[in-house]
């Protein structure tokens, strides 16, 4: 019987193709003048495992380039060969290539031979180099000046939990644990960083106020930890080694044994430690070894030093990537996210029902109903991540296209992003690839001038781009910042007025701005050396519109330009508002509402054939009737009766005017299109708790149509 | 003529026309192809059962604005969106009135889910090829375009409707047409 390989096909071409993108953000991020042992490891087990999947598989071309670059990663991470400049771009040649074969095996795509050859030789000749100019990297320095000294003292916790720590923490600096017998650890650490940063990582496995974190004076400090570990690591990997007394006599694992002896002051004051360890900080050998007896029953302390806790980390990684993820079609997750929404409606149904009894005869149904509203709750929003990815997974493929664009260009571009963990819908987080895309290639393009240039405005050579992520209400917002020439408003309005576009040198900056996404709006040969954007900038707009997202620009002469982009969190639950309107429910985005409000006669003005404006703290916005709009018989005509939902888009503001506001409620989506047509004011519908349907008002459309109309009566005063 | 107004899925029926094969027009098995008919005013109509989903009852649909008057809005049909139309409002054919003997044909024309409120539906009925006749240029209020042909069993005369045709037609503006 023979083994059907090709399934395992795909999986293999995912992860190769995961294992090239995480080389390559490491070899992005490597600092040359002082790599990273941990890095240098990742990347050479990156190499190392498609060289172990490609050999299983018989992908002989794959193997044979890793091959050659794993030879090389191995001198370099032994350190007999010092890090430059040209490795990193070989090495990153050398990924280029291995994606190249990949996907001339996976999507039978051509293979640049040539090239492969080329790349293979220069990794050989590296490789090949002397070795006599290696650095060999000293495996823990000294401590620096800088180092701080710090005691941690934690709660009872399992062995494993406090070796996961001890682990972590070893990152940090040096480290020296102990643990007695119920459990409770306490760490010695010296650490550049600062006590945030350590108790940063101890809340991954205990409660923050359960962390006593006290910095101990340089003096109080015990001689011992240095002496210990240089011992230690001149044995190897000496996990437990068995206590040599006479090394751990000065050790601070001893001091605490010392001062628990003298009334157990686990959580005692800083003060008061520093003193018992000034006591006992350096007790002679026969001193130490008798309290060592004394406490003989005490569990061993744990020793850790950098070099060990590497050695954990990379068992951790890589069982940790065999067995934390599993890989799930997108057809099951939506299956299941469409039934938790039925769910939830279902429940809603319940609660609704449930309301009308009597809650003193009923009391345990009610109890049990709320039990399962907030059960249902959680499902829904567990389900819901499960589609939600990082935005890293966006960020991630733009700094070698900053690095490789600016490099061609010849400018100087710093590449920062931020907010790389705001989680976004899967669905919208690869169809924001293309625009994001775009609009950071426009950045460097037009956006950041020479560096001569730059010298020229006051501004340092290097520009700035900045790629961020961050939540806003129910929304996602991503900006694309440069400190760039910015936009030319004059160049645009010629610009506009050469093509015919309706535009008054009175317009506002962002309505200027909006111009560049009129389509046709090609800069090519107008805008471009100063400012120039718009290349395809409607085609950006237009997919980001079709995410139900919107585009604003904001833009300073020669201060840059920033584009921002707000899209939905999901597409599939949004927080919706009811209101009521005669006989009818309607449903607002959350999103949009800006306020309610019930509006004072005298705010209320006419403005002959431009309709109805409400002024709202100095702002006159124009008033929209959703009866009116929607032909439905009200309950009251007069503004001043009803209420009035201030909604906001696209920086346009409009007060709609409806008769009561019902309530606040999650609302699960579903599309009017897919059994009946697109409805004009309408974004699509939801099944309420009574199982009636309501449908979603499209307030971005509502708000344009409206601005065509009315824009004028938009004054500020 | 009347029957009663509770949701008869026929969903079995269904099934066992799938396996004899049964298309919209071939008719040229013996046992001839089943129609349900469904009266609109004083006529009796007739459309092909493999298109009906269920049978239900009506109840209150979610107006949806500025639709046409014969689109009464839409429905929740266990968690899809449906739109109801009622063929009597489009085809000027009775008075639509709304009680618990209205009746909602719910149909599934190429995936798509759709309701039709008619005045009542009767049975289903099995007609030979030879007892469908072409449909004269007159006398029914579709268009003949929409037409099958007239049914004739016994002393009953079927309109039968090519329900596929008439609901994806931009007539009922059901469906998005594609600009062109």
């Amino acid at each position: 019987m023979t083994v059907d390989m090709s399934q395992f096909y795909q999986v293999f071409f995912d992860e190769t193709e995961e294992l090239l993108a995480e080389m390559e953000k490491l070899l992005l991020a490597i600092d040359i003048a002082a790599p990273d042992d941990e890095d240098l490891n990742a990347i050479f087990r990156a190499a190392h495992s498609i060289k172990g999947g490609a050999g299983t598989f018989g992908i002989t071309d794959l193997t044979d380039i890793t091959h050659v670059l794993e030879t090389l990663l191995d001198l370099l991470r032994k350190g007999e060969m010092a890090l430059t400049a040209e490795h990193v771009d070989a090495f990153l040649e050398a990924k280029d290539i291995l994606k190249m074969q990949l996907d001339g095996h996976r999507l039978h795509t051509a293979v640049d031979h040539a090239a492969v050859a080329r790349v293979r030789a220069r990794l050989q000749a590296l490789s090949r180099e002397p070795h006599g100019a290696a650095t060999q990297k000293s495996l823990s320095a000294a401590p620096a000046a800088g180092m701080r000294h710090f005691q941690i003292d934690l709660p009872a916790m399992p062995r494993a939990d406090s070796d996961a720590l001890a682990g972590e923490l070893g990152r940090l600096g040096r480290l020296v644990a102990s643990m007695d017998a119920d459990g409770h650890a306490r760490f010695m650490l010296d650490t550049a960083q600062d006590s945030g940063a350590i108790l940063d990582i101890c809340t991954f496995l205990v409660a923050a106020e359960d962390v006593r974190i006290t910095e101990l004076a340089a003096a109080a400090r015990p001689a011992g930890p240095d002496a210990l570990t240089a011992a230690e690591a001149d044995q190897g990997y000496g996990f437990f080694e068995p206590m040599n007394e006479a090394q751990l006599a000065g050790s601070p694992l001893l001091a605490a044994r010392a001062e628990a002896a003298q009334g157990y002051g686990f959580f005692s004051p800083l003060s008061e430690f520093s003193t018992a360890g000034a006591a006992h900080g350096h007790p002679d050998a026969a001193g130490a070894a008798t309290a060592v007896d004394a406490h003989g029953d005490e569990s061993a302390g744990i020793v850790a030093d950098d070099k060990r806790a590497g050695a954990r980390r990379d068992t951790e990684k890589t069982a940790g990537s065999e067995s934390t993820s599993i890989r799930v079609s997108v057809e099951k997750v939506d299956q299941l996210i469409n039934l938790v929404g039925e769910l939830v409606i279902t429940q809603a149904m319940i609660e609704q029902r449930t309301d009308a009894l009597d809650p003193l005869l009923y009391e345990r149904l009610m109890n049990s109903v709320s039990q399962l509203t907030r059960n249902t709750r959680d499902l829904q929003e567990a389900v819901m991540s499960i589609r939600m990815m990082p935005m890293e997974y966006v960020f991630s493929r733009f700094p070698r296209m900053v690095r490789d664009l600016a490099g061609k260009l010849g400018k100087k571009v710093e590449f920062v992003t931020s907010g790389a963990a705001t989680e976004l819908d899967k669905g919208l987080i690869e169809r924001i690839v293309d625009p994001l895309t775009h609009l950071v290639r426009n950045s460097i393009d037009h956006g950041i001038e020479m560096p001569a240039q730059r010298s020229a405005a006051g501004k340092g050579e290097t520009g700035r781009l900045s790629l961020s992520a961050s939540h806003a209400g129910g929304n996602i917002v991503i900006e694309v910042t440069d400190d760039g020439a910015g936009l030319s408003r004059e160049r645009i309005l010629a610009k506009a007025r050469e093509q015919g576009l309706a535009v008054s040198d009175a317009m506002a900056d962002a309505e200027v701005w909006q111009l560049i996404f009129a389509p046709g709006f090609s800069t090519a040969e107008v805008v471009t050396d100063i400012s120039g954007r718009g290349v395809g900038m409607d085609v950006v707009k237009r997919n980001i519109g079709a995410m139900g997202g919107a585009v604003d620009i904001r833009s300073a002469r020669g201060f840059g330009t920033t584009i921002s982009i707000s899209l939905p969190l999901t597409l599939a639950i949004l927080d919706g508002m009811s209101v009521r309107v005669g006989e009818e429910i309607y449903i607002l985005p959350l999103g949009y509402v800006v306020e309610s409000l019930q509006p004072d006669a005298a705010d209320l003005k006419d403005i002959s054939g431009q309709g109805r404006v409400i002024r709202v703290r100095g702002e006159y916005l124009p008033l929209i009737a959703l009866h009116d709009l929607f032909n439905i018989t009200p309950q009251y005509r007069d503004p001043a009766a009803g209420i009035l939902v201030i909604l906001e888009s696209e920086g346009k503001r409009a007060a709609l005017f409806v008769d009561e506001l019902v309530g606040q409620q999650q609302v699960v989506v579903k599309n009017l299109e897919s059994n009946y047509r697109k409805v004009p004011g309408i974004s699509g519908a939801t099944i309420l708790g009574d199982g009636g349907v309501s449908l979603i008002i499209d307030v971005a459309a509502l708000l344009r149509t409206n601005r065509q109309g009315a824009d004028e009566a938009s004054l500020t005063i | 003529m009347e029957n009663s107004t509770t949701t008869t899925t026929t969903a079995a029926g269904n099934q066992a026309m799938g396996v004899k094969g049964f298309g919209n027009k071939s008719g040229a098995e013996a046992t001839g192809n089943e129609f349900l008919a469904f009266t609109l005013g004083r006529e009796e109509y007739g459309i092909d059962i493999l298109k009906v989903q269920e049978i239900r009852g009506y109840e209150q649909v979610t107006r949806i604005a500025n639709a046409p008057e014969f689109v009464k809005g839409v429905v929740n049909l266990r968690g899809i969106i449906v739109p109801i139309v009622d063929m009597r409002i489009k085809f000027e054919l009775g008075e639509p009135t709304y009680d618990q003997f209205t009746v909602v044909i719910i149909l599934n024309i190429g995936g798509r889910i759709m309701g039709m409120v008619v005045d009542s539906v009767s049975d289903v009925i099995t007609l030979q090829p030879e007892q469908v006749k072409p449909a004269p240029a007159m006398g029914t209020a579709f268009n003949t375009d929409y037409l099958i042909g007239l049914g004739t069993l016994d002393e009953r005369m079927l309109i039968l409707i090519d329900i596929d045709k008439l609901m994806s037609s931009s007539e009922m503006g059901l469906i998005e047409q594609a600009i062109s």
